[in-house]
């Protein structure tokens, strides 16, 4: 197994790129290959291949018996995989829409996410919850949120949000290896689908062999030495965006990708604002009691003398709204970033 | 026994949503061709169209009034017009114009109409417990009003909808469940995902009447619905009825439909619903010139609606702060940062799709 590379070497010297879908889908088949415990179910996952094409071509390789189309009854399969991850197999579930997740929130949050620890490290849950985030293609308040905060929040599960198709399959590795719940929320903006156009960065080099990155490291996108970024998902490509802009006009900003927000690598963001001293945190959740907040926070605690200026861009604390022009606004887009970057400079 | 005159309504109503939808279909593509991005276009986000399902729709809405509630799952289109849904600020909700149903912020997943208590929604059964809560204050306030909850066949299996069975049941609340069972949950077969064929058998399990309609007949639905409402508006309890529907476009706009079999869409479009009423309504006398007038009278209505949403405004930008509450707190949680900023400088910090 290989460790992670983290100068993209060997991903670049692969001399094939794959989209952010086609990356997650590699390492769940490499991982069923080697481990017949290993099986994925969810809704319109086998034919259909995922709704967001997270299943592709598995169905045809792995048979019905591990590749599960399963009712619509998100508390019946959800709850069934902490069971089958308490006997010991490595389920993956999907649900569909993060923001389906009301529907079976207390398997979520009281079975998979606490069991381990109610039962006194007796029993473990290894399984991934695999789900859809993120809006900006209009679809409204029940099919756009990212609700990243919501289950970071709840303790007992990791929390993984891939921004490449690198990292992707490195954490999907990772994800389906660990020994704990691990919640893996894929942005459908980055999946590179034909009928959602991606942005150029998520589509990326990808070693064929397996390897992991390890949870609870950030990854610097770019080294700046002016304004720290904090972002994940989505807005990682925005913040390079803005960066890159901001280049041009003198302004060297430092982007960070969380990529995992359990475990947090609080460090890495330690480092970057002792450096810079200036702080913004980007996120497509919404704004209070969120990823922002905790960020900020964290960056109080551990390097407050080094902080002259925070900003935060979020969802202001509204349902996403589903016309055009609600949306953007509501989204942090590109300039959005690049005007706080530029606040925070001045 | 229906009349004739309630034929040609129901037939007036079905065809409207047909040609609705077809002309959605149309105004959907602009901007989406020759590559389909979903968020391009004037009409942007998911469309879960639901031509082959209008005889539920018309059948069961001919025995609704205005303060009946209806809610709807994601593929409404049919039944908040059989509802009687004002056409024009639906369609504008849907080009996502301010003065939409819903102001631009609900989109076709989410229309909301207050004036004929309707209601729908994305999440599947979501819409069986609201229902049966309307059926609920119906009850509390002594009035006759109804409650129907319409959902795909796909619902059934659903924590939401089964719970509601059994809620609406042991209070003999007035409610009516609708299934329109188009024999597909987007990709998975009726038979991958439960043993059980005939939804209306799930009533049994809560003890209370269950009708399967095993052809989308409006006739038939609107003798099945009209026993349903009146049990139910006469204090007798819920009813569940199943209606055989047609899937006759893809789960939504885009769905290629590659797991599906061709014999299986051409079946569907074989089976029209409205073509069927057609037949009836001749077989009562009505004339192929009189059913041209209804036609002509349905289509010329969908175009005026049309017409009227693209011509309305786009919400402004700091409207998307607004009706979070009803009553706003007097310092939002944001206010401190970028609700008040971005309302400040909305012309600047409009995304970037």
């Amino acid at each position: 197994m290989a460790t992670e590379s983290r100068d993209y070497t060997e991903a670049t010297e692969t001399d094939r790129e794959l989209t952010m879908s086609r990356a997650m889908v590699e390492a769940i088949a490499w991982e069923m290959r080697e481990n017949e415990e290993v099986f994925y179910m969810g809704e319109d996952v086998a034919d259909y291949g995922g709704i967001f094409s997270s299943t592709t071509g598995l169905l045809d390789e792995f048979g019905r018996d591990r590749v599960m189309d399963v009712p619509i009854s998100e508390t019946a399969y959800l709850g069934a995989a902490v069971g089958a991850a308490q006997a010991g197999m490595r389920p993956i579930a999907e649900l569909m829409f993060v923001d389906f997740f009301g529907v079976a929130m207390d398997q979520i949050y009281n079975n998979m996410a606490k069991n381990t620890y109610m039962s006194g490290g007796s029993f473990s849950v290894p399984m991934v919850l695999t789900t859809a985030v993120g809006g900006t293609y209009n679809d409204a308040g029940q099919h756009s949120q990212t609700l990243y905060g919501t289950f970071a929040h709840l303790p007992g599960m990791k929390v993984v949000v891939p921004s490449t198709a690198y990292d992707a399959k490195g954490l999907m590795h990772s994800a389906i290896r660990d020994d704990d719940p691990v919640v893996y929320m894929f942005h459908k903006r980055l999946m590179g689908l034909g009928w959602m156009p991606s942005p150029s960065g998520p589509k990326t080099g990808v070693p064929k062999d397996d390897y992991t990155i390890p949870f609870g490291e950030a990854d610097v996108k770019r080294p700046g030495d002016d304004v720290t970024v904090v972002t994940l998902g989505l807005h990682v490509h925005r913040a390079m965006e803005a960066a890159e802009q901001l280049d041009d006009d003198g302004i060297d900003a430092e982007v960070i990708d969380l990529r995992t927000l359990v475990p947090l690598d609080t460090e890495t963001v330690l480092d970057s604002v002792r450096k810079t001293g200036k702080l913004l945190v980007v996120d497509e959740d919404y704004q209070s009691f969120g990823v922002t907040g905790e960020i900020i926070a964290r960056a109080a605690e551990g390097a407050l003398d080094d902080l002259s200026a925070v900003k935060r861009l979020a969802i202001p604390d509204v349902p996403i709204p589903y016309a055009r022009s609600l949306e953007d606004e509501v989204n942090p887009g590109t300039d959005d970033i690049a005007a706080a970057v530029r606040e925070l400079h001045e | 026994m229906v009349s004739v005159t309630d034929l040609q309504t129901m037939y007036e109503q079905m065809v409207t949503a047909r040609h609705y939808e077809e002309r959605l279909v149309d105004e959907y593509l602009v901007g989406k061709q020759p590559a389909f991005d979903i968020s391009a276009g004037p009409i942007p986000g998911e469309l879960h169209l639901a031509a082959g399902h209008e005889a539920s729709g018309a059948g069961v809405c001919m025995h609704l009034r205005d303060d009946d509630t209806v809610t709807a799952p994601h593929r409404p289109h049919h039944i908040a017009i059989a509802k009687g849904v004002d056409l024009k600020r639906m369609t504008a909700e849907i080009f996502g114009r301010k003065t939409g149903l819903c102001r631009g912020k609900g989109g076709h997943m989410h229309l909301f109409d207050p004036d004929v208590n309707f209601a729908c929604s994305g999440i599947i059964a979501q819409g069986c417990p609201p229902a049966v809560g309307a059926a609920m204050a119906a009850k509390k306030r002594n009035t006759d009003s109804v409650a129907v909850a319409f959902l795909g066949e796909g619902a059934i299996d659903q924590g939401g909808f089964l719970e509601s069975l059994n809620l609406a049941a042991v209070h003999d609340l007035p409610v009516v469940f609708v299934v329109e069972d188009n024999d597909w949950a987007i990709s998975m077969p009726k038979d991958r995902v439960t043993d059980v064929q005939n939804g209306a058998q799930r009533a049994a399990g809560f003890d209370l009447p269950g009708v399967r309609i095993d052809s989308d007949d409006a006739t038939a639905v609107y003798e099945a619905a009209g026993e349903a409402v009146m049990r139910a508006r006469d204090g007798n309890g819920p009813t569940l009825i199943e209606v055989q529907v047609h899937r006759r476009m893809g789960h939504f706009m885009g769905d290629a439909e590659a797991y599906r079999p061709e014999a299986d869409i051409d079946r569907a479009k074989q089976r029209d619903s409205i073509e069927r009423l057609a037949e009836d309504l001749r077989s009562h006398g009505v004339t192929d010139d009189e059913l041209d007038e209804i036609r002509e009278r349905a289509h010329e209505r969908v175009e005026e609606a049309i017409s009227w949403a693209k011509e309305q405004p786009e919400p402004d930008p700091e409207e998307a702060y607004e009706n979070v509450f009803t009553n706003p707190p007097a310092q939002a949680a944001t206010d401190g940062g970028s609700a008040a900023d971005a309302s400040g400088d909305a012309d600047e910090t409009g995304g970037d799709n």
